[in-house]
């Protein structure tokens, strides 16, 4: 009666956590219909070629508006009445931009470039053109650009000798940056969220005590949660990606085993992070705070959705070893750069180190009752 | 055939048992034995220790001084053996809410290596035959208490826990698990230790109480001693008119006397062996000119006992 292995013990929790996740409609919304809208939004927003519409607030003397922007020739276009203008600025290369020209007093611009309506606000002063922006702003700057060009008749175009080529290959578009990450993103929620709240909610409503006072082996209590975690993960990552497959023709550039070593890895180490946060409170508003401490700054900081190099330079180092951006980055680079068995075994190895090292600690402390 | 208490061996032997929570010593040094197939109850107001105590001889709780053993056995280096020997049921579990009746039995069932045999039978005899496909979540209180003890029966355990297994429940719900305790009693070979503030409980369903406050034992014994049936002890409960020149200390020195309300002129009085002191009792009222409105006497109560011992009721 005291072997390590009881089939039938385990056979029956992990039927029974099984049951409990999908017979809960939310638990199938968050985890698989969230993620393939997300992708869906924002791989429309980010994919789809469209016109680059942006707004100017013009500030002038009364009257002289429709003079001020009929200066620039033919491409002036009314539109809704005499307030608004439309400028479309043509460019094969570069894809279409609108330019939106509201005449506007000042306290009104400044409204709205404090709403973020506006980006740039173009002041008419005693036949001067002055404009407003801010300079971190980089789309702001661009704005100013083109605006600039446009009123000095002049194209932003590329010199002799120089040429625009837009990529078109494979794993250069947003969406093919995209899907990698939301994959680790949840994973990582999953995890957290699914064992490390699942654990303290069953601890909460004294379930854990009532079972730990059976002889249920209390290594299958955990491994059986973990394992329908991870198999609810495999189907959510696995419909995400056959979503954007179908969709956005998103493939897999790299090695396939590598692929499921780093998944693996990644769920071992989020495993192992739910098991030390949930390892001693029974409150689930405290459990609650736990997980958005770690979740929100790991997806904040880990390149899911936009590159962490973007974040000063001295810390780059220090996020490439979070997991979340571990993860991410394995992912990543097996889906769009081809990356290869060898190339994944160390960011493999280092989150099954950080799976191990939490899981052991939040096991030394675990509460069972 | 009732079991008597000193013949059958002793199960559950705690001894000298203290434990403490921060500032609150939930329990102070007791000595308890229960013998086999002895149905014991642990009666007591909130905060009395009982739970604590059921929970270090579960071996949920570990003491901070003193000894249990179940069994013969402690709980270290024993753990797995004794955990199928026992059943218990918390005083408030919430199982799997999308799980069914059958189902969390199954789960349950697998940890004694049982199978749907003994599913099916404890179906039966909990009586939700009806709702056996239905989900926990909606189940009422009362059957979710039955499921409860049900999954504390699956092993046919020697030693039966129950904490407040019917606190909340509605008088039919109440009964019901009565029932089942009963039927237990006259078919199984299980002793039964039942904690309790109901003292209806108590008395109708076990043989040995044991009265609890403030981490202590009280009182201890077979229900009829305790309650001095065999003495006839009775409560006489009598109010009075109000006299024309009221006068505080009417029953001071009154015999038999439990308590007196001069606000509503009522009294409480404990008379052993009715038959022969009822009437000095009655003299003495006589003699102090009163003239009684109400009288009547009942059979001590475990409410009696603990408002005699504590001051308070059961339920304050």
């Amino acid at each position: 009666m005291n072997s390590l292995l009881h089939p039938g013990q385990l056979r029956q929790l992990i039927l029974a956590y099984s049951k409990e996740l999908l017979r809960e409609p939310g638990v199938l919304f968050w985890g698989i219909v969230f993620p393939i809208l997300m992708s869906l939004g924002l791989g429309i927003a980010f994919t789809k070629t469209q016109d680059i519409e942006r707004s100017i607030a013009i500030v002038s003397p009364a009257g002289s508006v429709t003079g001020f922007l009929s200066g620039m020739g033919e491409k002036l276009d009314p539109e809704d009445g005499e307030e608004a203008y439309k400028i479309r600025l043509r460019d094969e290369n570069l894809g279409n931009t609108t330019l939106f020209f509201t005449p506007m007093t000042w306290d009104e611009a400044i409204a709205s470039l404090k709403r973020g309506t506006i980006g740039l606000i173009l002041e008419e002063k005693n036949g001067d053109k002055i404009y407003h922006f801010d300079p971190s702003n980089t789309d702001a700057q661009l704005t100013y650009m083109k605006v600039s060009a446009l009123f000095n008749s002049r194209k932003i175009e590329t010199a002799s000798g120089e040429e625009i080529q837009p990529l078109t290959l494979r794993g250069t578009r947003y969406i093919d940056f995209l899907i990698p990450g939301l994959i680790a993103m949840n994973v990582m929620t999953s995890c957290l969220w699914g064992l490390g709240y699942g654990v303290i909610d069953k601890r909460s409503k004294k379930l854990m005590r009532r079972m730990v006072a059976t002889p249920m082996k209390k290594s299958h209590f955990l491994f059986s949660l973990i394992t329908v975690r991870f198999m609810m993960n495999l189907v959510e990552s696995v419909l995400l990606f056959i979503f954007a497959w179908i969709v956005f023709d998103v493939v897999i550039q790299g090695n396939i085993p590598a692929l499921i070593l780093v998944f693996l890895a990644g769920n071992l180490a989020f495993s192992g992070l739910a098991v030390f946060i949930s390892s001693r409170t029974a409150n689930t508003e405290i459990g609650n705070g736990l997980i958005n401490a770690i979740v929100f700054p790991l997806m904040v900081l880990s390149g899911i959705f936009f590159s962490y190099h973007n974040f000063p330079g001295w810390s780059i180092p220090y996020i490439q070893k979070l997991p979340l951006t571990l993860l991410t980055d394995g992912i990543r680079s097996i889906f769009i750069e081809g990356a290869s068995l060898n190339t994944i075994l160390f960011p493999s190895f280092l989150l099954v180190l950080t799976g191990l090292f939490f899981f052991t600690i939040g096991l030394k402390i675990f509460r069972w009752y | 055939m009732k079991p008597n208490r000193h013949q059958n061996p002793v199960v559950v032997e705690v001894k000298g048992v203290h434990k403490s929570f921060k500032q609150v010593h939930a329990v102070q040094g007791i000595d308890l034995n229960i013998h086999e197939r002895e149905f014991v109850a642990l009666l007591g107001p909130n905060g009395a220790g009982k739970t604590t105590l059921v929970e270090m001889i579960e071996g949920i709780q570990h003491p901070d001084k003193g000894e249990i053993r179940i069994l013969g056995k402690k709980w270290d280096g024993h753990a797995d053996d004794l955990h199928r020997k026992i059943g218990l049921s918390l005083q408030e579990t919430r199982f799997i809410d999308k799980l069914r009746v059958s189902e969390i039995l199954r789960l349950f069932a697998s940890f004694y290596s049982l199978g749907q045999e003994r599913v099916n039978q404890i179906i039966d005899l909990i009586g939700l035959q009806d709702k056996r496909r239905a989900y926990v979540v909606n189940l009422s209180g009362g059957q979710r208490q039955r499921l409860a003890l049900g999954i504390a029966l699956l092993n046919r355990p020697s030693i039966l826990l129950l904490d407040e297994p019917t606190t909340g429940l509605d008088p039919n719900a109440r009964r019901e698990i009565w029932a089942i305790l009963h039927r237990l009693k006259v078919e199984e070979q299980t002793s039964l230790i039942l904690t309790t503030h109901y003292m209806e409980e108590a008395e109708k369903l076990c043989d040995y109480i044991v009265i609890m406050d403030e981490g202590k034992i009280l009182r201890e014994g077979m229900k009829e001693i305790l309650l001095n049936d065999q003495e006839n002890e009775k409560i006489v409960e009598f109010t009075i008119e109000e006299p024309d020149d009221v006068k505080s200390g009417f029953f001071d020195d009154a015999p038999y006397m439990v308590s007196w309300d001069e606000k509503k002129m009522t009294g409480k009085a404990k008379i052993p062996k009715i038959e022969k002191n009822m009437h000095a009792f009655l003299q003495y009222i006589a003699s102090r000119n009163l003239n009684i409105r109400t009288l009547e006497w009942r059979r001590q109560t475990l409410d009696d006992l603990f408002t005699s011992l504590t001051g308070r009721h059961l339920d304050e």
